[in-house]
This record gives structure tokens, sequence and C-alpha cells, in this order.
């Protein structure tokens, strides 16, 4: 039958047997997250070769896992983001108005103490939330395209943070954040940062891969009127997930401070870019319906480990900028590669392509 | 019999293009009726509005004679009403299952599906019968639908909307990306929803299938029914001239 050949070339290297269908485990390895963690280990590889005691030591490996933590928190959320079509430039100035709220109100309270320490948190996730939830009506609701809102939003809470501070960094937080969150280890080797950042990151697998919400994400990112007349409430699953990005930036905020013990104000003006160059290089497509919260993590360490190996090598640390650039293109150009290959192997009414050449935002006017 | 499913008057314009100009539509229980109309009379604007895709300006709706409201299409779907669209309305990333239980999934049972998390065994099984029943040709559940053909993306959205109707059935073109077989199938399928006692709605461009299957036929033009058939007693002849405005049974 044609479809059958058709389907093989398509899936390429790995025929899809079509009387037995796939395990998860087995779709995981079709996976590019899969294929990009492949990439990883060869940089590892050709690091600890090359460096082989500076690099492998625990101490960096450490290095290179506290660094991914905080961008891991908001990449998480971000997956989701994407997942479902859209995007979040305002993460990164998110994070600043958050971390910024924060450490006004520990100060505020006295600028010490667990109780303290607990309120800012709190603060940090409120303030977040209440970002998400502005972009999120807005996308949702107002029809506003994502890459407008979360543009606004990310001169907003930028310029917000700013006005409150008068531009100068707030310095210090509580000392059981710092010492604990920030710097403290379990078992003096795992840095509770990257435990919270683990914690994360598996709630957010668990809820993207095996939960209804996460089912209704990639529906919506896949056909969202589909999604609409199956019953999804579509705009309530997008306030839903726009919040969720703000509510990760808000505790990112608070961990930023806890790590850095400064608002990092003029910090993060790139943070939001390379999280979402993370993202895409793990495998989630810009276009929707694809993505998985392995591949970012992927996808995030790749930038964190090239940085590193450089610094250790002796490269120039800007040539990391070069090859990060160089990756995302590649990964974005696979994808695409992938995608032809299956619209042409299904004989397709509408042919899939069409839907994928052009921008989301168009995309979202169009099925209205 | 009263009428499982009946609008009257149905008006809805698009900037100046009157989509539908007062039309009227009804089907009975376990009864099979074709809306048939040439390009841009209305027959998917209709569906649309009777399946709580598209508002209309004016005009009643009535199901089992009770006056009703079909503003979403979850007011349709809790009316028993279920829609196989041109477009399919499937999502091309999710598998086979996903699809069939999109917006109905199966939760577990207790505090793990109150958490969110499915019962995907059970969905799996109710989807292969229901595949099954329409003879589909699908065998892979868990490869993406957008991978698919054409054929085997139609038999999907048909299945599902057939598991899932329980008063009214609409399809959208439901042959028009199928082979011979499936085609058949899809027919074969249409008689067996009708004899659940489910009212099925077709429209369809191929008039050799519409007289073959239908028990009545609706005839659309611009905008308004024309003319409704026994497929019994009617013709090639008297549809097409009905679809192109030579014959007019309904007074404007």
């Amino acid at each position: 039958m044609t479809t059958v050949t058709g389907r093989q070339q398509a899936a390429g290297p790995a025929p899809a047997d079509e009387e037995r269908p796939k395990t998860p485990l087995q779709r995981l390895l079709g996976a590019q997250a899969v294929q990009i963690l492949g990439v990883l280990l060869i940089l590892v590889i050709l690091f600890s070769i090359a460096e082989p005691d500076a690099f492998l030591s625990v101490n960096n490996i450490r290095n290179i896992v506290v660094n991914v933590s905080i961008l891991a928190i908001i990449g998480v959320a971000m997956t989701f983001v994407i997942v479902t079509g859209g995007i979040d430039l305002s993460v990164g100035s998110v994070l600043v108005f958050s971390g910024v709220v924060a450490a006004k109100t520990m100060e505020k309270l006295g600028g010490e103490g667990v109780g303290v320490a607990v309120i800012g948190a709190l603060v940090a996730c409120g303030a977040g939330i209440l970002w998400g939830l502005f972009n999120g009506v807005l996308i949702a609701k107002a029809k506003v395209p994502p890459l407008i809102v979360t543009l606004g939003a990310l001169g907003m809470a930028l310029g917000g943070a700013q006005i409150i501070t008068g531009g100068i960094d707030v310095r210090g937080a509580p000392t059981v954040l710092t010492d604990n969150i920030g710097f403290g280890r379990l078992f003096g080797q795992i840095p509770y940062l990257s435990l919270i950042a683990l914690v994360v990151v598996v709630l957010g697998a668990v809820l993207l891969h095996r939960t209804r919400f996460g089912r209704y994400t990639y529906a919506v990112g896949s056909n969202d009127e589909a999604a609409r007349r199956a019953g999804v409430r579509v705009d309530r699953h997008l306030i839903l997930i726009y919040t969720l990005a703000g509510f990760c930036a808000g505790l990112a905020g608070i961990l930023n401070l806890a790590f850095f013990a400064s608002t990092t104000i003029a910090g993060q003006s790139n943070t939001a870019l390379n999280v979402i160059a993370g993202v895409v290089i793990g495998g989630t497509s810009l276009f929707g319906g694809i993505g998985t919260i392995a591949g970012t993590v992927v996808g995030l360490f790749i930038p964190a480990v090239l940085q590193n190996g450089f610094v250790i090598m002796g490269v120039q640390p800007f040539w990391q900028q070069v090859v990060v650039g160089a990756f995302l293109i590649a990964a974005v150009y696979v994808d695409q590669v992938r995608r032809a290959s299956a619209a042409r192997g299904a004989s397709s009414r509408r042919p899939l392509s069409s839907r994928f050449s052009r921008p989301a935002g168009a995309r979202r006017k169009e099925t209205q | 019999m009263t009428p499982a499913l009946e609008a009257r008057g149905l008006r809805r314009e698009f900037g100046h293009v009157r989509a539908l100009d007062g039309a009227d539509f009804d089907v009975d229980p376990g009864e099979v009726v074709a809306l048939i109309g040439d390009n841009g009379a209305g027959k998917s604007t209709l569906v649309k509005a009777l399946s709580g895709s598209l508002a209309v300006d004016s005009g009643e709706l009535l199901s089992d004679g009770k006056p009703v409201t079909i503003d979403t299409p979850t007011a349709a779907r809790a009316l028993g009403i279920e829609t196989v669209y041109q477009d399919l309305a499937l999502a091309p990333h999710l598998d086979p299952v996903q699809n069939m239980y999109l917006g109905r999934e199966v939760m577990k049972a207790g505090l793990m599906g109150r958490l969110g998390f499915m019962d995907h065994a059970e969905m799996k099984e109710h989807t292969r019968t229901a595949f099954t029943d329409l003879g589909a040709t699908v065998r892979d559940f868990a490869a993406p639908v957008g991978s698919m053909s054409g054929g085997q993306r139609q038999q999907i959205a048909v299945a599902r909307a057939a598991a899932w109707a329980s008063r009214v059935i609409f399809l959208d073109e439901p042959t028009a990306a199928l082979g011979v077989v499936q085609t058949r199938n899809v027919l074969d399928l249409i008689r067996r929803v009708r004899d659940r006692g489910i009212a099925v709605v077709f429209i369809s461009h191929s008039m050799p299938h519409v007289i073959e299957v239908a028990d009545r036929i609706q005839v659309l033009r611009l905008g308004r029914r024309v003319a409704t058939y026994d497929a019994k007693k009617t013709s090639m002849e008297e549809l097409v001239g009905a679809m192109t405005g030579a014959i007019s049974q309904e007074a404007a």
C-alpha cells in the first residue's frame, strides 16, 4: 500500500512497525530530544578528553548543573508555552520584577529570618503569577499575539522593577535564603537550588506527559480549533499556561535572589532568549504540538556545557554564543526537514507543510 | 414523529454574504437525511450552526420539539449531537486514541484521576472497538494522526463521531477522501448508526451515494431549503434541478 511505504520513508532510520503500536519509550527514543542528548554526550566526551581533570571534576559538574538550574525552572514552563504554539519573552523581566518585589518586601519586614524568607518567596511567586495572568488574559481573551503581549510585558515588568528600585539593584537577602537555598547542599554535595529545579522538572514532565492538562496543551498547540470543537476550554487553558510561566519566573526570581544576593536587574536581558533557545534545541517545535520536558533540560545543558568547556580549554567564551546560535538554527532545520517528510508521507488533503511555513501568529488569525 | 432536531428560519451573514437566509431543516430519529446543494449554498454553514460551531443571527432550534440553544460545541454534545467536519477537526500531533477521546478523557479511578491522570488502557480498548466497528484500516494507535493518510484520518473522525453520538450525527463530506472499500464502510456505518435510532445528516456531492443511503433529501440553495424529496421517489435530474434553481418546491 502506498500509504505504508510513504510512512516508512517518513520515519526514516526508524521504520515504524504498523502492527505493533510503539511504547512510550520507543516514541521517546525517536524524538529529537534523544538525538540531542547524543550531541550533548559527544560534547561532554570531547571536553573530557581535552581537559579530563578540570572538566570532569565534581566541582565543575556541579557548577554546570547549578548554572542550568534556574534556567531549567523557566524552561519547564516555556516548554508548555511553546507546545501551545505560543512564546513568552517576558520571563526574564518577570524574574527581575518578582525578585525586586520580594527583596523590597523582605527588607521592609526586617530582612532576616525564616518567616521573612517564606513571605519573600510567596511574594515573588505571587508577582510572577500576576504577570502570567496579565499575559494569558490578553493572549487568550483579547487575542493579541503572544509575541507582542509578552514583548510588552517584558518592557513593563523591567520598567516596573526599575521604578521600584530607582534602577539600583537591591542587594542582600535573608541569610537563611542565601546560605541554604543559594549555596546550601544536601549531604554537602547536591545543591538545594538544583534539587528544587529537579522537583520542578519532574513535576512539569508528569504534568505535560501524563495528565489531561498536558494532553490539552498538545491539543491546543496542534489544532486549537479542533480542541475547541472537542469541548476543550482553550482560552482558559492558555491563561493557565501563561500563569504557570509567570509562576515559574517568579520562583526563579526568588532563587536568583538567593543565589546572587542581588536582584540582577541588568543581568536578565537575555534570559528569555536563552531559555527559548534551549527549549527549541531540545526538540520543541515553535509551531506547537511537539515538545518534551526532557528535551528542554538537555537543550539547556548544551549551552552551559559549551560555555564551561570553552572557558576551561581557554577558548574565548564568546565562541559559545556563536556555537549555540548554530545549534539553534540546526535544531530548527532538522525539525523542518522532519515535518516536510512527514507531510510528504501522508497523502494529505490539507498539507501540513502549509501550516508550518507560516508563523504561529498567522495561524491563530487564520483559524478564526 | 417529532424531529430529533429541527431548525426554523436560521439567518447568518458574513459581511455582505448571506450564508443562511432563513434556512429550515429537520431530521427524525432513525432517519438518514442528505443535505445537498451547490457550492456556497450554505450546507457547511448550516451544519456549523446546528453543531454549535457558529452563532446564528436569528432563528430557532428545537431538539425533540423543545426549544434549545446550541451556541457552543459543548452544548451540542450535551444534546447528543456529534459532527464530522469537512476539515475533520483532528489534532495532527495527537494519536488516534488521543483524538478519539479529546475533551472526554477517561480518568483513572480515585485520587489519581482527580489529579488529572488518565486511564489509557480503557481508552485504547474502546478506540480499537470503535475502529473495528467501522472496518477502519488504522493500525498504529500511537502514531500521530498527521502522519496518516487522508483516508485514515477521515476514518478516525467518523469513528469518533459515531462512537459518541446519541441523538444526531452530522457528516460533512464524510467520503471525500476515501477509497472504494472505506466509502462502503462509511455508508454501512451510516445505516448502522441510523438503526440505533440516531438521526444521521449526511452532506455529499456524490448523488449516487446520496440516493443510495438517504431516506430523505433536503436541497439547499442560496442559504435556504428549497426542496425536500423522498429518496426512493426522486431522481438525479430532479435533485440537480432543485440545486440549480430550475425546480422550486418551497415558497420563499
